[in-house]
């Protein structure tokens, strides 16, 4: 390989735009529901518009389209750089970049129009999920590719939690959407009952595992010590943590079917591995957080690396509270009620959507040829903007969801329930109004962050295409 | 669980365990003999700056690693979790909720009891009987009927005297412990199509003094005669006992418009109730059976001061006061 070789660059800077583009839709649709909750005629009795049909899309939308080109962009950054190589058969990664935006325009036209398998995470129908497929078999041999012609003996950590994101989201796609067409747009799932219930929570609860855990590890290690100018804590800590983390998690997805008919030992197997599950998932926040030992100062003068931190922090958070929510009696406490929603935004918002806004405000100025970002300043109130929303959104439902669990369950003294289900929707509603409004802040931080990338766009005098860096001997 | 199944589950539970531990006891035998320099990291660089330090596993970790696994150990002995094993608690869901519904019952029935013999009048004179009917059917008919009982489109209205199956306390009791499921024939192809149809809708609304066209509703009396009759009387004053709707008395399950009538003359309605008699029991539904007696009851007593929809409100008002 010659040295005057460049990084490919070019699908990078695409998923990155795309990933504000689709950020932007995504909490929009997100802030939509939310009013709609709180005031449930903005449906407009359209049916297009009403919740069922936009809750879809807003997960989808953030998950898949934000957060997926979020790991397709940082992935294919990261491999590359990591592994002293330039990406693997670089026409099938730009088709993975217009099959993945493909993909998103199928999910954003169908579910509105009500067409869905009604798989939460997975409501695509069946010809769009073979779309997925295809493009997730191609991101596979482009990032294995890219590690098999890789200039360095060792794997960068990263590339582990990249490798086993693709794989797993690969295997759970798959299974999970076993269905057979009747109709070019109406499907049915090969499994029923109970074992459908079990195949959708072990897809669902993965999900969460590999593609918003995994996959934001692996941006983690890489841009975290990039940011902070320091080494990764520890590697010992990554090994065990990386291969207890993608063990368990592959048992953890009864607990979203606790007091159910799934048989008693899957629950407590459920159970028992999301317990077991705390101390793998807290091992990846110690890396991070703890990289940052001696350099703690950074955090004064650099906001990008204080969003790292604070994510990581909440990435603590919610992996301490799923475990505890996974015990049967907490959990028989918090089911169905705005707990879960609470527990789900302090990951997505707190963990996912920090850490990924992060690695671009990193990347934008190396992808776009400039030296810095436009502003500092807008990074730091988009940073307060943000933090503030996550806190009111949580926090609204923490107390709803407590308050709903204790509506439910509380009985008079002759047996009858105190409270009809009405009455714990109306109480609900002072914090569906703070919940609105901690979106609403969020998704003003996400529009700062745009404008702040967009203004250092401006700046660029030109793209400088990267040269492949030589290795460098141990 | 077949023995394969039984063995599959076995052998991933116990590896899946027992997998960590040995990982945690290896890496931390490993730290034993390996112990790295200050400052000292694993030697790999990758793209030019990035290292990674070796240092040990945080204690407080490990410990808490371990304990997690100890506890599911634990967990696991004591109750199901290895395929078929039942743990040493023999605890089940199936049988938790058996014990806690019986607790409940041993504790609240004898409450039900003694209401269910006191007489419908008397219970409609106990707050305490009338608030416990309340929420009753706050949680039980709330969601169809509405939370004062005012009802929706194809959900009666329990407020006004008018009864689908019977205002007595017996009709309603049964009512509510058997269910009702209400069928009335689709007549469009008797009635010879959409004139007939029109024609009997018609008739049906000029019996409740409604607007209409009166040559239709002419043209429409005979077909009723002929068709309708059998159900709801030749007068069109309903039956009880088949639950045929009063069609004179201008109160509508389905809307009063000329176009909802004709649906249901043309494709007839399918509408049930479930029966509440496994469910709550028959001391609870005699207490609600008054409960609901009591809704209609208010509603008359004030009916010469206002009309029905605002006593509904009054009465559930009253009720929540009564809460």
């Amino acid at each position: 390989m010659s040295t005057t070789a460049s990084y490919n660059d070019r699908v990078v800077r695409q998923f990155t735009v795309m990933t504000m583009v689709w950020g932007i839709v995504g909490m929009l649709v997100g802030v939509i529901i939310a009013a709609q909750l709180a005031f449930p005629l903005l449906n407009f009795d359209i049916p297009w518009l009403t919740y069922s049909r936009l809750r879809p899309l807003h997960t989808s939308a953030v998950i898949f389209a934000f957060g997926g080109c979020g790991l397709f962009a940082t992935s294919y950054y990261v491999v590359q750089r990591t592994c002293h190589v330039s990406l693997f058969m670089p026409k099938l990664a730009a088709f993975t970049f217009w099959g993945w935006q493909a993909v998103v325009v199928a999910v954003a036209i169908t579910y509105p129009l009500g067409i869905t398998q009604a798989k939460e995470y997975a409501e695509p129908e069946w010809p769009i999920d073979i779309l997925i497929t295809l493009v997730w078999v191609a991101y596979a041999v482009v990032f294995f590719g890219t590690i098999a012609k890789r200039r360095i003996k060792h794997i960068y950590v990263a590339n582990w939690f990249f490798g086993a994101f693709i794989l797993t989201i690969a295997v759970l796609h798959i299974i999970n959407n076993l269905a057979i067409p009747v109709s070019l747009w109406k499907s049915y799932p090969v499994y029923s009952g109970a074992v459908d219930a079990m195949v959708q929570w072990w897809y669902g609860h993965n999900a969460v595992g590999f593609f918003l855990t995994a996959g934001f590890l692996g941006m983690m290690y890489y841009f975290v010590p990039k940011q902070a100018e320091r080494p990764i804590y520890s590697y010992r800590l990554s090994v065990v943590h990386f291969w207890s983390l993608i063990a368990v998690y592959m048992w953890a997805g009864p607990h979203h079917l606790h007091y159910s008919a799934v048989p008693d030992w899957a629950q407590s197997v459920g159970m028992v591995f999301s317990l077991i599950l705390l101390a793998p998932s807290w091992g990846g926040m110690i890396n991070g957080i703890m990289t940052l030992s001696g350099a703690w100062h950074k955090l004064r003068t650099d906001p990008v690396l204080r969003f790292m931190i604070v994510s990581l922090s909440f990435y603590g958070m919610s992996t301490f509270e799923g475990p505890m929510m996974s015990i049967k009696t907490v959990n028989s406490l918090s089911h169905f009620t705005d707990w879960t929603i609470g527990h789900v935004h302090s990951g997505a918002l707190g963990w996912v959507a920090l850490i990924t806004m992060a690695c671009v405000y990193h990347l934008f100025p190396k992808l776009f040829g400039t030296k810095q970002l436009y502003s500092l300043k807008l990074v730091e109130w988009h940073f307060w903007i943000s933090t503030i929303g996550i806190v009111l959104y949580i926090a609204a439902m923490w107390i709803a969801g407590v308050m709903q669990g204790l509506m439910w369950r509380a009985v008079n003294d002759d047996g009858t329930l105190t409270y009809t289900f009405i009455e714990s929707l109306n109480a609900t509603y002072p914090f569906y109004y703070v919940r609105l409004l901690g979106g609403l802040l969020f998704l003003t931080g996400t529009l700062v962050m745009s404008w702040n990338l967009f203004m250092t766009w401006r700046q660029s005098t030109g793209i400088v295409p990267a040269p492949v860096l030589a290795p460098q001997a141990a | 669980m077949s023995m394969g199944w039984q063995v599959y589950v076995l052998v991933l539970v116990i590896f899946g365990i027992l997998s960590n531990w040995v990982l945690l006891r290896w890496t931390t035998r490993y730290e034993i003999t390996h112990k790295p320099e200050q400052g000292e990291t694993t030697g790999h660089v990758w793209d030019e700056d990035l290292r990674e330090y070796n240092k040990p596993l945080p204690r407080w970790w490990l410990r808490l690693f371990q304990l997690t696994i100890i506890f599911s150990i634990g967990y696991l002995i004591l109750y199901p979790g290895s395929g078929v094993y039942e743990g040493v608690l023999g605890w089940s869901q199936a049988q938790q909720y058996a014990e806690q519904v019986e607790q409940a019952e041993q504790k609240y029935a004898p409450i039900f009891a003694a209401y269910a013999e006191q007489s419908p009048q008397q219970l409609m004179a106990n707050n305490d009987a009338m608030s416990a009917g309340f929420n009753l059917f706050g949680n039980h008919c709330a969601q169809c009927h509405g939370s004062g009982g005012r009802g929706a489109v194809g959900f009666p209205n329990l407020t006004d005297d008018d009864w689908q199956w019977g205002g007595e306390h017996e009709q309603i009791l049964n009512s509510i412990m058997n269910g009702r499921n209400g069928v009335m024939p689709g007549w469009a192809t008797p009635l010879g199509g959409d004139k007939g149809v029109t024609n009997v809708a018609h008739y049906v609304r000029s019996l409740s003094g409604l607007e209409h066209d009166a040559e239709a509703a002419a043209a429409g009396q005979q077909q009723f005669g002929m068709f309708c009759a059998a159900c709801h009387g030749a007068e069109g004053k309903g039956n009880p006992m088949l639950g045929a709707p009063n069609l004179t008395d201008d109160t509508w399950l389905y809307r009063a418009t000329l176009d909802s009538i004709k649906h249901t003359i043309a494709n007839g309605r399918n509408n049930q109730m479930p029966a509440f008699a496994d469910t709550l029991g028959a001391d609870k539904v005699k207490l609600l059976a008054a409960y609901v007696q009591s809704l209609s009851a208010s509603t008359a007593a004030a009916d010469s001061a206002a009309n029905s929809t605002a006593t509904a409100d009054a009465a559930s008002a009253a009720q929540l006061a009564v809460q």
